[in-house]
């Protein structure tokens, strides 16, 4: 189950895309999910499916990949589309029994299976391009003018980066102690709900102590390595835009203006 | 009795990522043994030791305990986890109850045992691990390291175990710590006959104790005898990263100078009186 | 001048039963002096609870002492303007291989350090080069922590000190969570940065055969230093590291028991197979 999500997944291989800096990839993303919630008909659906396809073949990570993460969402899709099939009002398209499917119903599932698959893939692009590390790095780039209103966007990101750092070893320690109480006889899968929340109570709290003694070691450690906040900070890997980036800010505004425009001026 | 037959366990088998964590393993271990289970980490020992109570399910081989598959379609495995217990490394870190009574009585509780068998049962294991009684309603956390140890090594003992498996119940101890944990288990296993496996990386640590060796290395097999026949490969343990016990070397050395001394001889006290034996009859 | 000095240093903690009454003081380190020259390298042994832990975290300002003084190359841990100038002449390495590296990978790890102190971009490269090359981890610079083995882990914290260039690095019980051919792999790496770079070692341990190659062994015991001398004097004292709970090397301790048994001609001391071969005259 956890395999299949892809979000949040790195895809290692060498790209143009992956070579992007992170900044332009969170920016390009928000401006296609954007994008996607401004167009209307089916002619800015088709272009914005084909830059998708665009970036995806730039960005060299096999298609299959992509979809393996649509897994994750195939209920929460199927569920929009059965409300909106079956509970729209409007003009029938077919009538059985009780039941009647409506022009408007098929035209709303339609566009929004497509708006979340589109969404889901767009942002796939960027986080398999992207290393968490860089991720966060050109967030906290991105977000440095909300310093000025007291943000503290320094610590938010590092405490996001450290979180991702740990969620492996979180994870490794969780299916150990699970097993060592399964081995005391623990029973984690049978009875109802709160047989099952009882359950928990011998894995959540030797986890959470771990935890806790882990984030004490951590913040140790760190401030034995001078660590103290984001001021007087230098980095090892500072973003720099290069031309390969203006370019790329460039490709994606002429492809929003065509998209946006192609979709009020020629309806489909 | 378990008997391991052709053990294979192939990690996320069927996937690009596949690796193996045990090559056609086969073992017998027979009631009441004292045994010594050696490699360097990695050597698949701890994958193999999840086997022994059904945690993992090998690829292919079979387990049986007590002529028993455990993997057949309603075996009760609860019932296999009581029988066959393990000790996982670093055991304190499962404790969770309010008091180390209480956390002791978490395993026979989940039996289904009344109440005054598990509580029996718990008193039992804690004198057994050498918990006195004035530590029993104390909070698990507040005790020194080498107590909680034993605290979680009475959780599964209060099981009643047939065999008792443990994953490197020394690592992270002082000296005294060491010994002190290594002497409480031999001597339950004097006392009690119950079966041990005690998985380390140290040849030194378990060559006192125990009867059979054990040695893993590439997630084979590659020693399984007496300890003084697996030592007297030192030089291939070298090899494979082990390393024999310090007094096997000095023995060995000796010998090689002409010394009549006892090769098999593993504790300094051993190793004593027969260098003093070899070097009288020597030197009159 | 002195890279280590203390003066009657102690340390006190108050406990507190479960409604936060006090119940009593614990002195974890009492009245401890001792001086370090620079260049040396210096074993601490102990037991668990006897101290030397929390010795460690005063060396590097994470802890402050409630009596007395410390001195790092001259400056006092307790004023406020010399900590990070001190942390970063005192590296610290801790015992959990997990839980002190930050980086997601291995070179940004090591260049945490540097990017705290604010050192120029291109330097920071240069010192992480340098750093990983002097522990031999440079080939594993672009892989991720959790990919390296326990005793790899280790040597990239010592690499992250080392970037931050200490004159002195404290290193907590690094061994104590590896297997046998981790604990070689570090102490290796450990000895080269004595030996080559000349940097003040620390190195807090309970496994005696890691500090056969210390000049200077301190033993600690309820928070008190309770023997001081080179490993040779210091395990020439079998009785007494036994009351402290502590072992000795078991060649040693052959050789101690055969010089009690009759052998009267045997030095004090004995580390190596060698060693015994020699004194007992059989070559």
């Amino acid at each position: 189950m956890i395999k299949d999500i892809t979000l949040g997944q790195y895809y290692q291989t060498d790209s143009i895309i992956h070579r992007l800096d992170p900044r332009v990839k969170l920016v390009a993303t928000v401006f296609f999910i954007i994008s996607l919630f401004v167009v209307r008909g089916f002619t800015g659906f088709i272009l914005a499916g084909l830059f998708l396809v665009f970036a995806i073949k730039l960005s060299k990570v096999p298609f299959k990949f992509m979809v393996r993460g649509m897994k994750a969402i195939i209920f929460l899709l199927l569920f929009a589309v059965v409300f909106n099939l079956f509970l729209t009002p409007g003009e029938p398209a077919v009538s059985f029994w009780k039941i009647t499917i409506t022009w408007e119903g098929i035209r709303l599932a339609l566009t929004l299976t497509t708006r979340l698959i589109m969404l889901i893939m767009g942002s796939s692009v960027m986080t398999l391009t992207t290393t968490p590390n860089n991720l966060t790095d050109g967030m906290e780039k991105l977000m440095k003018p909300l310093g000025y209103i007291k943000v503290p966007v320094h610590e938010v990101v590092m405490m996001m980066s450290i979180a991702l750092r740990f969620i492996p070893i979180l994870f490794k320690e969780t299916d150990k102690i699970m097993k060592a109480q399964i081995a005391r006889g623990a029973d984690f899968e049978s009875g109802n709900l709160i047989k099952k929340a009882k359950s928990l109570v011998p894995l959540l709290v030797p986890l959470f102590i771990s935890a806790f003694r882990r984030a004490n070691d951590l913040a140790m450690a760190m401030e034995a390595r001078c660590y103290r906040g984001g001021d007087h900070r230098t980095k090892m890997k500072p973003l720099v835009y290069k031309t390969r980036d203006r370019f790329a800010y460039l490709g994606m505004l002429i492809y929003l203006i065509i998209t946006i425009f192609a979709d009020r001026m020629i309806p489909l | 009795m378990l008997i391991l037959d052709h053990l294979t366990h192939i990690y996320d088998h069927g996937t690009a990522m596949a690796s193996t964590a045990l090559d056609d393993i086969s073992l017998v271990i027979p009631p009441g043994q004292f045994i010594g289970l050696i490699g360097h980490t990695g050597s698949g020992k701890s994958t193999l030791v999840q086997h022994l109570n059904g945690l993992l399910k090998p690829t292919s081989g079979n387990i049986y305990f007590n002529g028993a598959d455990i993997h057949d379609d309603g075996y009760d495995k609860k019932h296999l986890r009581s029988k066959v217990g393990l000790v996982f490394q670093y055991p304190e870190h499962q404790l969770f109850e309010i008091d180390v009574f209480t956390d002791v009585c978490f395993g026979p509780k989940n039996l289904g045992l009344d109440k005054r068998e598990i509580e029996l049962r718990a008193y039992t294991a804690l004198k057994q691990v050498g918990i006195d009684d004035e530590y029993f309603y104390q909070s698990p956390f507040e005790l020194s390291g080498g107590q909680k140890r034993r605290v979680a090594i009475a959780g599964v003992l209060a099981m009643k175990p047939e065999i008792l498996i443990l994953d490197e119940p020394t690592a992270g101890l002082d000296p005294r710590g060491r010994d002190e944990i290594l002497g409480q288990i031999a001597l339950l296993k004097a006392e009690t006959g119950i079966t041990v496996i005690l998985v380390s990386h140290s040849m030194e640590e378990v060559a006192k104790y125990v009867e059979r060796i054990i040695v893993m290395n590439k997630n084979k097999i590659a020693y399984d005898d007496s300890p003084a026949k697996v030592f007297a490969e030192y030089k291939k343990l070298e090899e494979i990263g082990l390393s024999a016990p310090p007094m096997t070397y000095i023995m060995y050395a000796l010998k090689e100078k002409g010394l009549a001394v006892d090769t098999k001889a593993l504790t300094v006290e051993t190793a004593r009186d027969s260098i003093l034996m070899a070097l009288k009859i020597g030197n009159p | 001048m002195n890279i280590i000095k203390t003066q009657k240093l102690t340390f006190e903690y108050i406990r507190r039963d479960d409604e936060g009454n006090v119940e009593g003081i614990t002195k974890a380190v009492d009245e401890v002096d001792i001086e370090v020259e620079a260049g040396e390298f210096i074993a601490i042994l102990g037991h668990n609870g006897s101290g030397k832990s929390t010795l460690a975290k005063h060396l590097n300002a994470i802890l402050y002492p409630t009596e007395g003084s410390v001195y790092i190359d001259g400056k006092d841990t307790s004023e406020d303007g010399n900590i990070w100038e001190i942390r970063q002449i005192a590296g610290m390495v801790f015992q959990n291989p997990d839980n002190q590296i930050i980086g997601q990978v291995v070179e940004e790890d090591v260049g945490f350090g540097p990017e705290n102190m604010g050192v120029p971009t291109a330097e920071i490269w240069e010192r992480v080069s340098e750093s990983l090359r002097a522990v031999g981890m440079y080939e594993h610079r672009k892989k991720s922590p959790d990919r390296l083995s326990g005793g790899q882990k280790q040597r990239v914290s010592i690499a992250g000190v080392l970037a931050m260039h200490p004159k002195c690095i404290v290193l907590d019980e690094p061994t104590a969570m590896l297997d046998p051919s981790g604990r070689k792999e570090v102490v290796r790496a450990v000895r080269a940065l004595n030996d080559v770079e000349n940097i003040t070692i620390i190195f807090i341990t309970h496994y005696m055969e890691e500090i056969i190659h210390a000049d200077r062994v301190f033993v600690m015991d309820e928070g008190k230093i309770a023997m001081t001398g080179t490993p040779r004097e210091i395990f020439s004292r079998v009785d007494e590291l036994k009351g402290l709970r502590l072992d000795v090397p078991q060649i040693t301790l052959l050789a101690h028991e055969l010089k009690k048994n009759g052998i009267k001609d045997l030095p004090s001391a004995i580390f190596t197979v060698d060693e015994l071969l020699c004194a007992l005259k059989i070559n």
